[in-house]
């Protein structure tokens, strides 16, 4: 299985939306931001949920072997 | 008006968990502090799809929220989600605001030729977010005085007649079928079309959740804005060191946005929209069992010490990191970056060109319109 290298960018504004979608893959940390539970993951279709509706596109997956563009695409 | 009441604030501070009987006779928790309603937002524990139903308390804010992407949970409310979450992206939404831009200077170049006192309402306020979520949507904006008042009835609190809702929803419903096939004939470069793609081509949403999602698009994207326009200027009105110091320097509007959403109430009731716990959930050192209905009071949230020192002065160059004002979690507003960008256009525009516009009126002789779960100003006199 594919394995993902997931980033949260200073974009974020804690709006919570990913970890509503995705509550094993993103937890807030204590600057109030969101942050990847790990930063290598199993690939998993909610994270490119939580990717694809980021209100402000702060979260990048990539795929961790070949380092292409996962989401957004 | 501008503030919550005593005993909210009371129960925030020595009972911030609570079980009670809430207004509409059933039986809820009022969770109040800060930190415990973001939890209640944004924990998939508590359950917004599990909260609609005759047992569930609705705090108020009648049936505008069943049946709709507002009432779902992952992974239905994310299918949905996903097909409009591009349309409004920051980015996205950057690239309008010089539209808004424009459409502000119009509404101002053409309130100004108003004999004096002028109604902000029927010549701002509505007119600019209805305007922009209708190109955004592609409805057509002349069929505003179609729309307007089943968009009104939709937003009934619980006082109104659920017949007269139902009939409104079905007229919006019917509205916006005929709009989908004339839009299926003649495609554009809008966000129907593009949903219209998503469930021809792709199937990713039925014809009904096409017409629900649309309907609320158009409901939710400018009867909020609007408010917030005029709340915003009753604030300012109410705190004239804050609006001097706004005037003087509009390089602080995004900020006193922010300030403005934290402090200026939204909802009539105060409340969020009732959660159903799914498991036995702690908060603030209380269990709440399974299946008990929530209420993240999100107006007294605002106005914890523990998110904004001193909270209830209302302050605009406060550096607010963030608050509850457009909610969290997966229904965190979809629109939130385009009514940061409009109430920021508004509010610069407005300051910016009328820099000695006032209200015509005492704010004690202002009316909302009955009956609504959005706070709606019947009218807003004003001079400039």
């Amino acid at each position: 299985m594919a394995a993902w290298r997931v980033t949260v960018s200073d974009e974020c504004i804690a709006s919570g939306s990913c970890l509503g979608i995705a509550p094993k893959r993103f937890a807030l940390g204590d600057d109030g931001r969101s942050h990847p539970a790990s930063a290598l993951m199993a690939a998993d279709e909610a994270v490119l949920d939580a990717a694809a509706s980021c209100p402000m596109e702060a979260i990048a997956v990539r795929d961790a072997q070949t380092g292409e563009p996962v989401e957004p695409r | 008006m501008f503030h919550p009441s005593p005993e909210m604030k009371e129960l925030q501070r020595s009972n911030p968990v609570v079980r009670t009987r809430l207004p509409d006779g059933r039986v809820g928790w009022l969770v109040t502090r800060y930190d415990d309603v973001r939890q209640v937002l944004i924990d998939p524990r508590f359950s917004r799809a599990a909260a609609v139903g005759p047992e569930v308390p609705d705090a108020g804010l009648g049936q505008a929220a069943t049946d709709t992407i507002l009432s779902m949970d992952p992974p239905e409310h994310t299918r949905l989600r996903r097909l409009v979450a591009g349309a409004f992206t920051a980015r996205r939404v950057e690239a309008l605001r010089p539209r808004v831009t424009k459409l502000v200077d119009e509404l101002i170049d053409h309130l100004i030729t108003l004999p004096q006192p002028a109604d902000l309402v029927e010549n701002f306020s509505f007119p600019l977010p209805v305007q922009v979520i209708c190109e955004l949507l592609g409805v057509p904006p002349a069929d505003r005085h179609l729309f307007h008042e089943w968009s009104d009835t939709v937003l009934s609190d619980i006082s109104g007649d659920p017949a007269e809702i139902e009939a409104a929803f079905a007229e919006l419903s019917g509205y916006f079928a005929r709009l989908l096939a004339a839009k299926r004939a003649q495609p554009a470069d809008d966000l129907m079309t593009a949903l219209i793609e998503a469930r021809d081509a792709q199937d990713r949403l039925s014809e009904s959740e096409l017409v629900r999602l649309c309907l609320t698009l158009l409901v939710a994207g400018h009867e909020t804005t609007a408010n917030q326009i005029n709340m915003f200027l009753l604030v300012l009105h109410e705190h004239p060191e804050q609006l001097h110091r706004l005037r003087g320097d509009l390089a602080m509007i995004p900020q006193a946005v922010e300030e403005l959403m934290r402090f200026a109430q939204l909802g009539a009731s105060g409340g969020g929209l009732p959660r159903v716990t799914t498991e036995e959930v702690e908060l603030s050192g209380v269990r709440i069992p399974k299946g008990e209905a929530v209420i993240p009071v999100i107006t007294v949230a605002n106005r914890d010490p523990a998110l904004a020192p001193d909270p209830d002065r209302v302050d605009v160059a406060r550096p607010l990191t963030t608050h509850l004002g457009f909610g969290a979690g997966v229904h965190h507003c979809l629109g939130a970056q385009l009514a940061r960008m409009e109430l920021q256009e508004a509010l610069r525009g407005l300051l910016g060109r009328l820099p000695r516009m006032e209200l015509a009126v005492p704010v004690a002789g202002l009316a909302f319109k009955n009956g609504m779960i959005v706070r709606s100003l019947q009218s807003l006199p004003v001079r400039w």
